[in-house]
């Protein structure tokens, strides 16, 4: 189906996706100086009184993304590490999912490049913390409980990490673009209140994708760099 | 049950035998009537065994997850994010099979 998008009004008609991924940037931007703007003055230590994009930015990193990764990775101080990737990687898949929900924009993650893209940096991330934490150890991640097992487990365990990033990307590419099918074919049955309810269940799959996304990076992560049990 | 599969499957052959003489001519390259109607039949059903299936896996992971809530209303946010977590992992095995119903459907 035909999508009009502002950037052929400028002239840049193809390669929708990079500059969709470069506005999102852009807004992060944004968004980041006017937070450490609000965050630098003197009573910043008590919330603001008003609904401001400081206190959204609060209850997403704080409340919600801190607790959830001291969850997953088991201490405080493994939350603050890895934090930095892992909250980069939720608030680029949120605002590029929500992008696409604004009239004449479409999502970058709706093109099979970016999710792609971001699957292959948490694949190469989480191997890097595996060594750095466990050293050359943790290839004994791969060879499952026993030893004499260790060449079939070695295969099945190759495999299942391969098919990780293939499954992220995956995951987030049919779920924007089975979306944004779901909304056109429904705009163009009833044209004019219906579809409101499919905008709704768009943010509510741009939510829950990119939280979906993070949450499994953490899992990753935090399976990579656990440290052999004591016991056995 | 078995009546149903049986009616099924007796319709199912009696569509093959109705259209295997289409097969019995010339098949042309890769748009033939025959492969056009592969296709489409296969993206369907595909599709369709995938969200039902999908639709009773996410039901029994939910039906747990309510009656773990209301058997321990305090535990609800506990028990949610789990549940969330298993909904969009099951959900996205029948995002696989959508995108197969894609590449098929797109062939015709």
């Amino acid at each position: 189906m035909e999508h009009f998008s502002w950037f052929t009004l400028v002239g840049l008609g193809h390669y929708d996706y990079i500059w969709g991924s470069l506005v999102v940037l852009l807004l992060i931007i944004l968004a980041g100086l006017k937070i450490k703007s609000a965050l630098s003055k003197e009573e910043s230590v008590l919330p603001d009184e008003k609904f401001s994009i400081r206190s959204i930015f609060e209850i997403l990193t704080i409340d919600f993304l801190f607790d959830l990764f001291t969850n997953m990775l088991g201490s405080r101080e493994l939350a603050k590490r890895y934090f930095p990737l892992l909250g980069a990687t939720f608030f680029y898949i949120l605002i590029a999912n929500l992008l696409g929900l604004v009239p004449g924009f479409s999502s970058p993650t709706g093109n099979f490049n970016t999710p792609v893209a971001c699957a292959l940096v948490i694949f190469v991330m989480y191997n890097y913390y595996g060594f750095k934490a466990n050293g050359i150890e943790y290839l004994k991640h791969f060879a499952g409980p026993v030893v004499f097992l260790a060449p079939l487990m070695f295969v099945i365990e190759v495999i299942s990490h391969f098919v990780r990033p293939v499954s992220l990307s995956l995951r987030l590419f049919m779920n924007m673009t089975g979306d944004h099918m779901v909304l056109g074919v429904f705009t163009n049955l009833v044209h004019y209140v219906v579809p409101a309810i499919f905008i709704g269940l768009g943010i509510f799959v741009s939510f829950l994708q990119a939280f979906i996304f993070t949450v499994l990076s953490a899992i990753y992560i935090a399976l990579a760099t656990s440290h052999e049990a004591e016991i056995e | 049950m078995n009546k149903a599969i049986s009616m099924l499957s007796i319709f199912g052959v009696a569509m093959i035998a109705a259209l295997a003489p289409t097969a019995a001519f010339a098949q042309e390259g890769g748009a033939g009537e025959l492969t056009k109607l592969g296709l489409a039949i296969g993206a369907g059903l595909g599709i369709a065994i995938a969200a039902g299936m999908g639709g009773l896996g996410q039901g029994r992971a939910t039906a747990a997850a309510l009656s773990g809530i209301a058997r321990n209303p305090g535990a609800s946010s506990k028990i949610l994010t789990p549940m969330i977590i298993g909904l969009a992992l099951i959900e996205s095995l029948v995002i696989y099979a959508l995108l197969i119903a894609f590449l098929l459907q797109g062939k015709i």
